[in-house]
């Protein structure tokens, strides 16, 4: 495999975070064939043919002596010189990799030497402990491409299933969102953790998102003008249902509240981007139903209802 | 265009997202109220903003924006940063204005 195409594969999204977590003992073969520098070259021959394979290291003892490749064996042969001993042949210092390198060194290292393989080495000790080459690379990505797919597929599987599964006349899951004193920083993360809940159950992206959208416009307002309060989804078969409340200030006029445009948002709340009057609208154009109660000093109940199969 | 390119031709600073520059950014939006870019923004839009608050990268997960472009040099804040990184949104710092971050992205095609 061309270098240019090992990089165009592990371009591709998750094979490309995978080479910067993996290590090259994660890919490396252990069992590696090899010869000792007195071996002569036919010997080399025998074992290159016998497990169809282009190179070896040369090793003594446990120590990396050099590395042999079938360049060097088809040199002896024209020569003549089959008889040689493999330390006459093979190329000494080889470029080794350790054991615990990420992967990605590896990748840039075929790139920069143009070898086909790379001895691996322990990084303390010094000794060969694995051989790397391009195709071990390639292989060790795509089967953990696949199980990390497996595993997604998995959790969305089951979880895309709860209502089939579980029987009932009528069945409901209720996600409760405490935001309570919720700081400025810390807004948003009740819907942004909804929304993944929504995706992992099996809900379309784009009806999860515009139930996250209102649940954030909802959730912003409750810390911006109340100190903070309850996101509640419930989630049913056909229909997800989030209700809003809060023990705030509550609304005066509701009718008012709802003008796009309308806001009573202070003036350092608007610095940081909120208080176009936008929240209310939006709310109302993401959802199928929308409700608002309100009583002054008491506090405000928002309800809004998303249709998941139409 | 990948974001990839953008960030070339911008010569952007990437905070968060490198792993992430392969995104197809299919339009902009440039704006600072953070309700009017949830209402107009499109999925996969690439937003231009002055914001450096970590309530930006709500904004950007919930529509599923393609990245942020934080314009003047500003710097974002530390939990942004954690919060963009955890949620996968790119965080792209630009010297220039919202206006010169805009004709340069008409520039390139992008609209
Ligand atoms: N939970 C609430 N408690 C009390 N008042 C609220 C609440 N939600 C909204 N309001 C009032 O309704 C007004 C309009 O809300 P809306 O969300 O539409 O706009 P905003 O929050 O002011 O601005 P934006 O949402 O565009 O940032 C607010 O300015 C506020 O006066
Ligand atoms: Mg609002």
């Amino acid at each position: 495999m061309k270098d240019d195409k090992i990089s165009e594969v592990i371009r591709v999204g998750k094979a490309q975070v995978l080479v910067y977590e993996l290590r090259v003992e994660a890919a490396m073969s252990t069992n590696v064939c090899s010869v000792s520098p007195d071996d002569t070259m036919e010997d080399v021959r025998k074992i290159l043919k016998e497990h169809a394979i282009s190179g070896l290291p040369v090793v003594a003892g446990d120590e990396l002596k050099g590395i042999v490749s079938i360049e060097d064996l088809i040199e002896s042969i024209l020569e003549g010189k089959t008889a040689d001993r493999v330390s006459q042949r093979m190329t000494r210092e080889p470029v080794t990799i350790c054991s615990d390198d990420l992967l990605v060194r590896a990748i840039n290292d075929f790139g920069r030497y143009r070898y086909g393989r790379f001895p691996v080495i322990n990084r303390q000790t010094k000794k060969l402990v694995g051989i790397i080459t391009k195709g071990d690379i390639i292989r060790c990505l795509f089967k953990r491409l696949e199980s990390n797919h497996y595993e997604d597929e998995l959790r969305r599987y089951r979880a895309g299933h709860l209502f089939e599964d579980i029987r009932s006349d009528h069945s409901s899951l209720v996600l409760k969102y405490n935001l309570e004193g919720a700081s400025f920083e810390k807004a948003g993360e009740g819907s942004s953790q909804l929304k993944k809940n929504l995706l992992r159950l099996g809900i379309h992206p784009d009806v999860a998102r515009r139930i996250t959208i209102a649940s954030y416009e909802a959730e912003m307002n409750m810390v911006i003008f109340c100190k903070g309060g309850t996101l509640i989804a419930t989630i049913e078969p056909r229909c997800v249902t989030v209700n809003a409340v809060d023990q705030g200030p509550g609304i005066p006029d509701i009718a008012r509240a709802m003008e796009p445009g309308y806001s009573t948002a202070p003036d350092w709340v608007r610095e940081l981007g909120f208080g176009a009057g936008m929240g209310l609208p939006n709310i109302k154009n993401c959802s199928d139903e929308m409700h608002l109660d309100s009583t002054v000093g008491k506090g405000t109940n928002l309800q809004f209802k998303v249709y998941t199969k139409k | 265009m990948k974001l990839r390119e953008i960030v070339n031709q911008l010569q952007l600073a990437v905070k968060t997202g490198a792993d992430l520059l392969d995104r197809d950014v299919n339009g902009g939006y440039a704006g600072d109220l953070l309700s009017d870019v949830l209402a107009h923004a499109r999925v996969g839009n690439l937003w231009i903003t002055l914001h450096t608050h970590p309530n930006i990268v709500a904004v950007a997960s919930s529509k599923d924006l393609a990245g942020i472009i934080v314009v003047n040099g500003r710097t974002p804040d530390e939990e942004t940063l954690r919060k963009a990184a955890e949620e996968q949104i790119p965080i792209l710092i630009s010297s220039g204005s919202t206006y010169s971050v805009v004709c340069k992205l008409g520039e390139l095609g992008i609209t």
